[in-house]
């Protein structure tokens, strides 16, 4: 029997990969690289641009988008998406608000009560795609729109405007405005407290994604259900904690509208979800998951944030804004192409 | 090789001791019955082919025993004791495991998360315990090497060995992990001569190590070079059922290729 199998290679075959090769299988390289030129290129054109409060202005733009970024980067890894994730934001902060407003309650309860609602939205999402089997992309457009339509219709019967009204008079504002949407002074730069809550999350998702057992099996749900479900992996398990992330930090980031701007239109999030989504594309987040990480994800919301405030700052018309994040996109789908077939079908040796 | 696979095999097993027993085994999905009366002994340190056509019902005795579906007629016996598996997890329990053809890993991870997936090493048991990344490479670097697979980089996707080296990881793996019954879908349909071969060797020596291997395939000549004993599906029923001894590799290919249906067909056929 012993002769049967060829004697083990020795320890000197292994093969140690260059700088370049390691480098290039990371997926945040190419948006690095974007950002670095987006970064350098309105540093040239828009004066405004150079200085430290408008780098600061850039990350609080960045980390609205980015907090929600990093839920569906994650959730994107795992193979799924959802594209109620924009509007859930709006949903969470007018529950919030019109709860308290209607029954007359401190603020806290609704921000809980809210939080409830939308960790259940995140479940209801999660379960009907693992159930039904249907694409997470139907499922999702589905809650979309429910949302949305809620989201109009519930402001409407409450209020008899489209938009939610003040509750700066109701306890609990001043408090939940501290933990949500505060800021504070360093010499003249003005930090919001959202990129700092935006750089923990990032810090905890890439923990989470490279060094628990959490993430190996969101790598392995979305690179392959099937095969993770043969060795136990509890995909059903998983996958629904991906979508309740996604509708947790949604309702963190609709928090902070509530408590930054007091009232909220009814109509808002819509159109977000695609931002989210082209933040972890960007990102080098694989469409079809399995591939990705967090870092990369936050570079694509930072890229977003430096676009639209950099093309104000140069003094374009930011209608152009959205054409830039296509291009973007599409440039960012071609180099994730390329450096997938660069880090799976590379010589190793 | 076979040292190192036997020092991870579970040492009570004994060779020849019935390890899955099947009497009378049926399946039915709704009206249609995938599978009736199958008697089936898998035995530690013996190889069992399962042969078939497609269709035949090769899936679904998979199937039962590897916990994807429960049987609904007669009795499945693991050790002796009366069981029905409803979901992988508990049929992974009782050291049965099955590495499938084309789901056997997650090809964009590395080489030793495959490895350890599923069964990861971490430093607590809290949620957001770390994961024990260099024991766990070095673990799969050696293991690996022990049992003859060159993996140049052990931090490379997986999906960058050939199809061969990839069953072999899954393979490995679940020796690793203490299976005690090996179920292997059809390992060598999709893979070259020389692939095949190093999967075959690896069947032996799963074999040599004391476990209990089902081999499912619908290649005689795979199935008589490793067997120990033969059973030939068709239509969900058993046709062929004879160890090493009693039949010869031409009968197994005969029945395989549809014995008396095939003589027909060509006098049918007419020509000489």
């Amino acid at each position: 029997m012993t002769s049967t199998v060829e004697a083990p290679a020795p320890a000197a075959g292994r093969v140690k990969l260059g700088l370049s090769n390691r480098l290039l299988a990371r997926p945040e390289i190419g948006a690095l690289v974007a950002a670095v030129i987006i970064f350098i290129f309105f540093l040239s054109l828009a004066p405004s641009f150079r200085s430290a409060e408008s780098f600061f202005t850039v990350l609080y733009q960045s980390s609205v988008i980015g907090i929600v970024a990093c839920g569906v980067g994650l959730l994107m890894i795992g193979g799924e998406f959802d594209l109620s994730a924009g509007v859930i934001v709006y949903t969470a902060g007018l529950f919030n608000s019109m709860f308290c407003w209607y029954f007359g309650v401190n603020l806290w309860v609704g921000a809980f009560l809210s939080l409830a609602f939308c960790l259940l939205i995140g479940f209801l999402n999660g379960y009907l795609v693992m159930r039904t089997g249907i694409p997470s992309f139907l499922i999702t457009l589905g809650t979309f729109f429910v949302l949305q339509g809620a989201n109009l219709g519930v402001t409407k019967l409450v209020t008899k405007t489209v938009s939610s009204l003040d509750v700066s008079n109701i306890d609990g504002y001043d408090s939940l405005g501290k933990v949500f949407s505060s800021s504070f002074k360093v010499g003249s730069v003005t930090i919001w407290t959202s990129v700092i809550w935006w750089i923990l999350f990032v810090a905890l998702a890439t923990w989470v994604l490279q060094r628990t057992r959490a993430g190996n099996w969101i790598f392995a749900v979305g690179g392959n259900p099937d095969s993770a479900r043969a060795v136990g992996v509890p995909v059903l398990r998983t996958k629904i904690g991906l979508f309740m992330t996604v509708s947790f930090l949604g309702w963190f980031v609709g928090m902070h509208q509530l408590y930054r701007f007091n009232t909220l239109q009814a109509g808002g999030g819509v159109g977000n979800e695609f931002l989210y989504i082209i933040a972890a594309v960007v990102g080098g987040t694989l469409l079809t998951g399995g591939y990705g990480n967090s870092i990369g994800v936050a570079i694509g919301a930072f890229i977003f944030g430096m676009t639209s405030l950099g093309i104000i700052y140069a003094g374009w018309d930011p209608n152009w804004f959205k054409a830039f994040l296509g291009v973007m996109l599409l440039l960012a789908v071609l180099v994730n192409l390329y450096v997938k077939r660069m880090s799976t079908m590379r010589k190793v040796g | 090789m076979t040292d190192t696979l036997a020092s991870h095999a579970d040492q009570g097993l004994h060779r020849g001791e019935p390890l899955i027993e099947m009497d009378s085994v049926g399946k039915s999905y709704g009206a249609i019955r995938a599978l009736r009366d199958i008697n089936l002994r898998v035995n530690a340190g013996e190889v069992t082919c399962v042969l078939g056509d497609n269709g035949a019902g090769k899936s679904t005795l998979i199937k039962i025993m590897s916990g994807l579906h429960p049987h609904n007629e007669g009795t499945l016996r693991v050790d002796g004791k009366p069981v029905t598996f409803s979901s992988p997890r508990e049929s992974l329990a009782h050291g049965i495991a099955t590495v499938y053809q084309d789901l056997a890993v997650v090809g964009l991870m590395e080489v030793w998360r495959n490895f350890f997936l599923g069964s990861e090493l971490t430093a607590g048991k809290f949620p957001l315990a770390g994961l024990k990344v260099k024991q766990m490479r070095e673990i799969a670097d050696t293991e690996l090497r022990k049992m003859g697979i060159v993996v140049k980089d052990i931090n490379q996707p997986i999906g960058t060995l050939s199809g061969g080296q990839r069953q072999c990881v899954a393979i490995a793996r679940a020796v690793y992990f203490g299976a005690r019954v090996l179920i292997l879908d059809e390992p060598t349909a999709a893979l070259g001569v020389k692939q095949s071969g190093v999967v075959l060797k690896y069947v032996a020596a799963a074999r040599s190590a004391g476990l209990g291997v089902v081999f499912i395939t619908h290649n005689p000549h795979h199935a008589y070079m490793v067997g120990d004993h033969f059973v030939i599906l068709k239509l969900g029923e058993t046709t062929l059922d004879k160890t090493r001894k009693e039949v010869s590799l031409d009968e197994l290919t005969t029945q395989m290729a549809g014995g008396d249906e095939l003589a027909e067909l060509s006098h049918e056929l007419g020509r000489k």
